[in-house]
Order: C-alpha cells, then sequence, then structure tokens
C-alpha cells in the first residue's frame, strides 16, 4: 500500500516535471525502539512556518514543494524533539524515527522521586543538599540518609558505612567508574570531591549487579548532570567559611552548552583547615589540605554520543598528634586520661602523623543505539592512587613515609541495553579488570599491603519485567572471576610455626630466604556468583511497596589476606591471613513507601545473612622492643545484621515542615553469640523547617540529632603488665561511649543577582550548644572529644 | 561548524589523556620497582652497659625480625656487686644491617626530642641522667647507677619520642609516645 502510494506519487510528480515548485514531500513518523508508527505528531516546516499533523499511520504529506531546503522539526508528547533538514530536488520520502522513551530524559522531566533503579531501596541527595557539605566529605554527606553512617580516622578521614558494612563491601560509583582507593583499611576514606557531583544515590538492597557482585552493603552513586541540548553558558561559585578549623572551601564550576549536543564543564575546589577544636581544647595537628579539579566533554544525542571526564583529587590530612603511641602503655595512658595527650594553640601546620593522597580518574565512554535492539555502551576508565602515610620517625627518615602505595587500576567495560520489546528491559554486560598495587620501596619498613596484581572479568544479565502498569519485576545474575598473584617477604617463624603456612602453602614459597625472612608468591583465584530478584507495586493512595533479595559474593581483599605490621596511630599489629575464604551474603530487603505533598514515610527493614564474614577483632599480645601491643587479626565467622530504616516527612501548614528518621540495627556474630565489632547504635534525626518562598526562599530549619549509646558489642578488654608501674592495667578497648544528642541550625536565603543570576547565602551552626561527646565509629574516640560548635557561613553566586 | 566543534573536542580529549598519562609517569619518578625492600629501619637491639671500671655488666635485648615474628631474647652478662657506683651507657642498634646501625646517634642528635627513662623495681637502685641536649635538660644516653644492698627486680628501660621536657623524671607523667621499652631480671649481690 505504501509502495502504492509512493510510485503515484511519483507518476503524478513526473507529469509535472516542468513545474518547479511542484514537488511532494511524504515522510513517515516511527518510534525509534520498536518502529510503531507515532500519531498526532506535530511537524512544524521552517520555511513556511506551517504546522501539520501526522495521521494515524505517523504519515504525513507536504505539496507544493519548490527545489531547495526543506527544514522540519517534529515534536510529539513525551519524545525527544527533532529537527531534520533535506534537500529538494525530487519528491522524496522519508522515515523519520522519533526516541519515545522517558526514562533517558530525567533531566527534562526533572523529578526528585525518580528511581535510577525501578525496583531498589534507594535515598538520594541532590545538588542542594551536597552544596550544604561543600566543605566537607563525601562521608559525612551521605550520614544524613538514614541506615547510613560512618566510621571515622578523626573528623576529616570519614567512610560511609551503610547498615554497618563499609570499605571493600559498599561500591562507590563515582560517574559510572567503580572507586578503587579506599579498601586497604579503615583510615582509607573515598577520595572523592562531592562538589564535582550533583546527585548522590544510596542503593541500599537492589539492583547492583550491574557494578559488581560484592556490594554486601550496598551500593552509593555518585552521578553527574546531563545537560539540556541549547546553546548556553553558565557557572557558579560558592565559597564557604567555618569557625571551627578557621577555615573554608572555595569551589567554582564553568559549563558550556552547544544546540548540537556537546557540552563541556570544568570545575575546581580548594579546602583549608588549621586545627580544628573539641569544645575544650583544640585537636593538635588534626587540620587538612585539599585542591581537587574536574573536567567534562562530551557529545549526546539520542542515537550517539561519548563522555570524558577526568578528575584529581588531592588530599593532605593531619591526624591527631595524640593518637600517635608507642605501645599498650600509651594506649591504656589515653583511655584513662580524659584529654589529647598533646594540646597546642591553634595552627594551620600540618605535621606529622599525616597522609598524603593523590588520586586521578580518567574514563571515557561511548554510546550508540541500534534500531529494534536498545544502547549500546562502551567504557575505559583509569584510575591511579599514590597514598602516602607518613608517622613520627626520627633521623633521615623523618619525612619518609612509612606507608608508600600506589593502586593502578585499568577496566574496559561494555553494556547492552535491549529495550525494543515491550514491557521487558534487558541489560548485558561484560568487564575486564587490571589493578596493580605497587609498595614503592624506600619506606624503609615492611610494606602493610604488598606489591600484587589483580584480575577481574565479569558478565551480567539483568532483566527488568513490567508484570502490568503497576507492578514490575526485576532479576539479575553475574559470574565474576577474580586471580590475585602477589610477592611479599613473610617472616620465617611466622611462615613454619605461628600460621604453618609452610605445610598449607608450600607451592607460594621460593628459595629467597635471607635475614630470616622468605620471599613467597601467593596466588588465588576465585569464582563468584552473585544474583539479584527485585519486585516493585504501585498502590493507590500513593503506596508503594518494594521487595528484594540479593545473592552477593565478595572475595577477601588484598589488606585481609596480606597485611603484616604495625599500625601506628592504632597502635596495633594488624595480620592477614592467607586462608580466609570468600564471603557469602544474602540479602533481604523490603520497603514500604507513602508519597504524598503533605505526607509521606518509607519503613524499609532488612536482614543480611554472611557466611564467613571477615572481621578484624584484637586477640592479644604481643612483645616488641616497644614494650606490649595488642595484635589484631582477620577471622571468619558466621554473621548476621537485621534493622529498620524509617523515614517521616510532614507538611504542618504551608510553611512548616516536619522532617525525622529513624535507623535500628543489630549485628550478630553467630558463632561466637556475641554481637559484631563496630555496629553503628540506634540514632534518630528530628528536624523542623520554615519556608517562605515571598521572602526571598527564606529556609529556616532545626535539626536534632540522637546517636545512643551501642550497648551491643563484643568485650575484648584484658588485662596486661605493666613494667614501669609494676602491676597488672586494665585495656579497656572495647566499652563504648555515651549517648549524645546534637542540636544544628540551618538557614538560607537567595536573592536575584544580575540579569540572569542569584546569589544564595546560607548560614549554619553544627553542635549549637558545644556539647562535649564521643562517637564510638571514630577510631580515634580514645584520644580526644569529637568537634565542639561550628559557625558556618556560604556564599553561592550563579552566573 | 560541527566539524570544528569535534575537532575542537578532539584536540581537548587528547590533551586530557596527555596529561593523564603525564601524571602516571610523574608519578612513576621515584619508584626503582626493586622489589626488595626490606632495609628496615628496625631497632633490634638494645644494649645497656654498665661498669665500675673493674667488671662490665650488660643488659641486651635483642629481637632480629622486629615486630611479629620471633619473640625478642634477653641476655644478662651477670649480676651487680651491692653497694657499687656504675657508669652506665645505652646503645640503640638494627643489627639487621650490616655493619649494625646506630641508632643512638639519632637519638643524641635529636635529643631534645627524646628521652630514656630508668625505671629499676629495687627501689636501692637510684639512677642519674649524666647528659644533656640543647635545652639543658637530660637525655640519658649516659647514667651513673648506684646499687645498695643485695635483692632481686626489674629494670626497665623506656626511650620516649617527644616527652615533654622538662619533666619529673618519671616516664608517666612525660607523655610523648614509647619507641623503647624492654624490661631486665636484675639481681644485686
Amino acid at each position: 500500500m505504501k509502495r502504492l502510494i509512493i510510485c503515484l506519487v511519483i507518476a503524478i510528480s513526473s507529469f509535472s516535471y516542468s513545474q518547479n515548485c511542484n514537488y511532494i514531500f511524504l515522510g513517515e513518523i516511527k518510534d525509534f525502539h520498536d518502529g510503531t508508527p507515532i500519531e498526532s505528531a506535530t511537524v512544524h516546516i521552517i520555511e513556511s512556518d506551517k504546522y501539520l499533523i501526522s495521521d494515524f499511520d505517523g504519515k504525513f504529506k507536504i505539496e507544493n514543494l519548490c527545489t531547495g531546503t526543506l527544514t522540519l522539526t517534529i515534536s510529539h508528547i513525551g519524545c525527544e524533539t527533532k529537527t531534520v533538514s533535506y534537500t529538494i530536488e525530487n519528491d522524496v520520502f522519508k522515515v523519520i524515527s522519533l526516541e519515545h522513551h522517558l526514562e533517558e530524559l530525567n533531566e527534562v522531566v526533572v523529578s526528585s522521586h525518580l528511581k535510577t533503579e525501578g525496583t531498589s531501596i534507594e535515598q538520594s541527595l541532590n545538588k542542594a543538599d551536597l552544596e550544604k557539605y561543600t566543605d566537607k566529605s563525601l562521608g559525612d554527606a551521605l550520614n544524613s540518609v538514614s541506615g547510613v553512617s560512618s566510621l571515622n580516622t578523626g573528623n576529616t578521614i570519614v567512610k560511609p558505612m551503610i547498615h554497618g558494612l563499609h570499605s571493600s563491601r559498599l561500591l562507590i560509583i563515582n560517574n559510572n567508574v567503580r572507586m578503587f582507593d579506599q579498601e586497604w583499611g579503615d583510615e582509607h576514606a573515598p577520595n572523592i570531591d562531592i562538589n564535582a557531583s550533583n546527585k548522590v544515590e544510596v542503593i541500599k538492597g537492589a539492583n547492583t549487579l550491574k557494578y559488581g557482585s560484592d556490594a554486601i552493603g550496598g551500593l552509593i552513586l555518585i552521578q553527574p548532570k546531563r545537560y539540556v541540548a541549547q546553546d548556553s553558558l553558565f557557572g557558579s561559585t560558592m565559597l564557604s567559611l567555618n569557625s571551627n578549623g578557621r577555615g573554608g572551601n572555595i569551589n567554582s564550576e564553568l559549563i558550556k552548552t552547544y544546540k548540537s549536543g556537546f557540552y563541556g564543564r570544568i570545575q575546581t575546589s580548594y579546602k583549608q583547615f588549621g586545627d580544628f577544636k573539641a569544645p575544650d581544647y583544640y585537636l593538635t595537628n588534626s587540620g587538612l589540605k585539599n585542591l581537587n579539579a574536574s573536567a567534562r566533554v562530551g557529545y549526546r544525542t539520542f542515537e550517539k554520543g561519548f563522555d570524558a571526564y577526568y578528575s584529581v583529587v588531592s588530599n593532605e590530612f593531619a591526624i591527631l598528634q595524640a593518637s600517635h603511641i608507642g605501645n599498650v602503655g600509651d594506649l591504656v595512658a589515653a583511655i584513662n586520661s580524659r584529654e589529647p595527650r598533646v594540646i597546642e594553640d591553634f595552627s594551620y601546620t600540618i605535621d606529622y602523623p599525616k597522609q598524603n593522597i593523590l588520586h586521578h580518574l580518567a574514563k571515557i565512554e561511548a554510546y550508540k543505539r541500534f534500531k529494534n535492539l536498545g544502547k549500546l555502551t562502551v567504557q575505559y576508565d583509569m584510575q591511579i592512587n599514590r597514598r602516602k602515610e607518613f608517622d613520627l620517625r626520627r633521623g633521615d627518615l623523618a619525612d619518609t613515609p612509612v606507608i608508600d602505595l600506589r593502586l593502578f587500576t585499568n577496566s574496559l567495560q561494555s553494556n547492552l541495553l535491549i529495550d525494543y520489546i515491550e514491557n521487558l528491559k534487558l541489560d548485558a554486560g561484560v568487564l575486564v579488570r587490571y589493578q596493580q598495587n605497587d609498595a614503592v620501596s624506600g619506606t624503609g619498613v615492611s610494606p602493610l599491603i604488598p606489591d600484587f596484581d589483580k584480575y577481574d572479568a565479569s558478565v551480567y544479565l539483568i532483566g527488568n519485567y513490567d508484570l502490568n502498569d503497576s507492578s514490575e519485576i526485576s532479576a539479575g545474575a553475574r559470574y565474576d572471576y577474580t586471580r590475585i598473584e602477589a610477592e611479599k617477604r613473610y617472616n620465617l617463624t611466622d611462615w613454619n610455626d605461628t600460621y604453618n603456612y609452610d605445610e598449607l602453602f608450600p607451592q607460594f614459597e621460593t628459595n629467597d630466604i635471607d635475614n630470616s625472612k622468605i620471599l613467597t608468591r601467593p596466588e588465588f583465584t576465585f569464582h563468584n556468583i552473585s544474583a539479584n530478584l527485585g519486585y516493585s507495586k504501585q498502590f493507590n493512595n500513593d503506596l508503594s511497596l518494594f521487595v528484594n533479595y540479593g545473592l552477593a559474593t565478595r572475595v577477601p581483599n588484598p589488606s585481609e589476606l596480606f597485611s603484616d605490621g604495625l599500625h601506628h596511630s592504632a597502635a596495633r599489629i594488624e595480620t592477614g591471613l592467607l586462608t580466609l575464604n570468600k564471603e557469602v551474603a544474602n540479602k533481604f530487603a523490603v520497603s514500604f513507601e507513602h508519597n504524598n505533598q503533605d505526607f509521606g514515610f518509607s519503613i524499609s527493614p532488612y536482614f543480611k545473612s554472611i557466611n564467613d564474614y571477615i572481621q578484624l577483632i584484637p586477640v592479644g599480645i604481643t612483645t616488641t622492643i616497644r614494650g606490649a601491643f595488642p595484635v589484631w587479626e582477620y577471622n571468619q565467622i558466621n554473621a548476621q545484621i537485621f534493622g529498620v530504616d524509617i523515614d517521616i516527612n510532614k507538611k504542618i501548614t504551608n510553611r512548616f515542615n516536619y522532617k525525622g528518621n529513624l535507623s535500628l540495627l543489630k549485628g550478630d556474630n553467630l558463632s561466637e553469640d556475641i554481637p559484631l565489632i563496630h555496629m553503628p547504635s540506634t540514632n534518630f534525626t528530628n528536624s523542623i523547617s520554615y519556608y517562605n518562598n515571598e521572602l526571598n526562599q527564606l529556609s529556616i530549619s532545626l535539626t536534632h540529632k540522637t546517636v545512643l549509646q551501642q550497648n551491643k558489642y563484643p568485650d575484648y578488654n584484658f588485662y596486661t603488665f605493666d613494667p614501669v608501674l609494676q602491676e597488672d592495667v586494665y585495656v579497656d578497648i572495647s566499652s563504648t561511649p555515651a549517648a549524645y544528642s546534637l542540636l544544628s541550625f540551618n538557614s538560607t536565603v537567595s536573592f536575584k543577582a544580575f540579569k540572569t543570576g542569584s546569589l544564595k547565602l546560607e548560614l549554619n551552626i553544627e553542635n549549637l550548644f558545644n556539647t562535649n561527646y564521643n562517637e564510638y565509629l571514630n577510631r580515634q574516640r580514645y584520644f580526644s572529644e569529637e568537634l565542639g560548635r561550628n559557625i558556618n557561613l556560604k556564599i553561592k553566586i550563579n552566573y | 561548524m560541527k566539524n570544528i566543534k569535534s575537532i575542537k573536542t578532539i584536540k581537548l580529549l587528547a590533551v586530557l589523556f596527555m596529561s593523564s598519562i603525564a601524571f602516571v609517569s610523574c608519578s612513576s619518578d621515584d619508584d626503582d620497582h626493586d622489589n626488595h625492600d626490606h632495609e628496615e629501619e628496625l631497632i633490634t637491639t638494645v644494649k645497656y652497659t654498665l661498669t665500675n671500671g673493674v667488671d662490665f655488666v650488660t643488659l641486651e635485648f635483642q629481637d632480629l625480625d622486629g615486630e611479629g615474628g620471633a619473640d625478642g631474647t634477653y641476655d644478662i652478662s651477670g649480676p651487680l656487686t651491692a653497694n657499687t657506683t656504675y657508669t652506665g651507657t645505652i646503645q640503640l642498634l638494627n643489627e639487621t644491617e650490616s655493619p649494625a646501625d646506630n641508632i643512638t646517634l639519632e637519638v643524641q642528635e635529636e635529643g631534645d626530642e627524646h628521652e630514656f627513662f630508668y625505671t629499676p623495681s629495687i627501689s636501692d637502685i637510684t639512677i642519674t641522667k649524666d647528659d644533656s641536649d640543647v635545652d639543658g635538660n637530660p637525655i640519658g644516653i649516659l647514667t651513673t647507677l648506684t646499687t645498695g644492698n643485695a635483692g632481686t627486680g626489674s629494670l626497665t628501660i623506656e626511650l620516649i619520642h617527644e616527652p615533654t621536657k622538662p619533666n619529673d623524671g618519671t616516664s608517666a607523667n612525660a607523655g610523648g609516645s614509647t619507641d623503647v621499652q624492654v624490661t631486665f631480671a636484675v639481681e644485686v649481690q
């Protein structure tokens, strides 16, 4: 039929060959994905400024065209508007594909309730939330989300923790790149400048298979902004000043976008703080210096595009001087005296001990859509993490780090999204990754983490199926292959006697033995299967239900396998075990949510059963030339964690809003029938806010956060003989600090500035009453109290 | 126009990647890839030598493989004589190096940041420090030890890094962090 019409049209037009303005354009508008005709699309003929509407078959006809150019702008509800241009010399028939899928255009639709993964349990922080934390870390920002806490080393090194799990049990995905920089120890925080991101999502229970098999705790997705294709140049500068630490942050970004789909963004931030202050004293040597920059260029249309991203984060963190201790006697003295050992006046100097970290991240991603199939994305990314940890040392080695590691990670991955079948979306992907750790020589200390090479290869398949208009089901499976090849020197007595490795792993030995040390080449291969099943249902009355099951498998990381040595700031010797097996977790999570303008809540209970959970616990004392030291060893037990996160928001009046959240969690070591170590205690937040749009968008809020004492902790306290005092002393390393409550104040106001810009002012006060408190999840809780009052002023200019 | 833009983008990309390569190569400057990083800065040996001009008594602690591994060993050459004054010298060595590295010299150089403390459990033993740092405070490398009546007990020797100086002479009140703490069984006869 179609052909007949065309033939007819051509036949007719050939009769009128002599006339110049008698050409006919026949168009057919189809959906890009499945080729179905699009009815009632608006066709705007630019040259003649006329409008047409496509018919039931998606067709339209333009008659009496002259030789020349014909430009059409085709728009349809829910589609990306498309402009096409043709040269008219004959009669023409063209098929024009329009994109009819909304989820790819999130930025245009702009919705705060849009979930990245339809069947997942997730919460997000948008740009405005993130701006509150411009001079803080990712861990601090996430701490405001229910169920998320942080493991701190002082107040600047902050590791996010979801449901009590951290480090390599959490995947941190920055710009679609999995971060590798924070896994080798409690004091390794993620090197991410939150100013470079637009949105951070916390996925507690769900579809994490696309990113890895080992998300036992969850997933943190850091997302960049997508820009609308239009010619524009804009940017912003934000300055933040703080009374505590007498420092702040300056961040600037500039964005250029083009109508063609090209875009570019540069961003840079600088942060500096001096010594922070607890309510009663300065925390000597606790400042920091950060310099970050990122650049992004890309081209984005519906059919194809690319995105190139590069970021560098340079961090220098001072480590509280009082936390550098020599032996268990010093530790006891620190625990028993309520004040830090060293208290000096305020200073910006960053002295030893300290950390210097430089993290480079580069990625390039390209995608293309194929008709009647889907979208293929290929990405290459690279990271270099150089970590230097300096301690207080003597003589010539004073300026030499005790830990100097360089981790180089390289990944190539591709994902094929198949979405042409109605109601079904499939994601299939492959990944190969190579990682190399170089324990840079010259430190004069045997490296805590040895040289190793790690190879990964993975495949996955995830399907999302819409059962009906209100419910969706997702299922996926992933296979991972991991190989670790390391090179490490062991003490002969440790290798042969303490751990019996000479009998367990004779194949790792080499003949290279000197100075009572043996060179070994441990090699491990792991095969992992992980899986996911999710279901979501939307009820009437704005109610929705999410149900999730996940099987996650985590390979022991190199610090768990190979750590061997003294961690000065913790005054402990940490020992890895070559006999560690992989961790296997079964996770169940349910979330019941209600969302409307006046009242919203979400209740999310979860349960995690983890077999062969790897933990680091104190196991005893060893005598060294420095005296007695606690030894912390990795071991494996069966664990279970269950808890519930509750979020409530209620509109009291047009101007007043209430928000609250509560996190309850219980972690058990089933093998020994005791609680798990380092589990966050029950905490809840209440916040009341006032907002007035007419008064320059004035917003004032008061937030009250209470953290209860953790009463369920394993008791690893012990006695040790102090030769100086000639008596046994009690080493109380397990008892938890008391409950605390903090009040904070936040206010913002916005003004119009210049022609198109705006000016936003923000005043915050944290720890309003200058409360003295300690946090159980801070590794330095033995040595000092947490921060006192801080007054913070922010100025943001949009242009 | 579009072409020009994409050329610009490609150029920009090229610059980006060149710079990242430059960063990579920069950061590898100090890496010699010898994979034999086992020349550790350790204190393996504490040797306290006492003499009254005629007899020598040495108290020695040695732990050649550092923290972890095999336990350290104590070697005490003999008993001290009652009611005698000894001149004492302490030595810290790293004997994993050949020849052994004398770490006492570093302690002496940075005398204002270090102090040795001697704590006997026998009350008749008194120890005085005979040397001083740039500020005139004791370091404790050179000492005088005087014994009283016969008895048995212990002598704990500590090296404190960054102690409060001056202090009351006890390590418990000197703050700082402990670099060395060894306890010898001593006998006075």
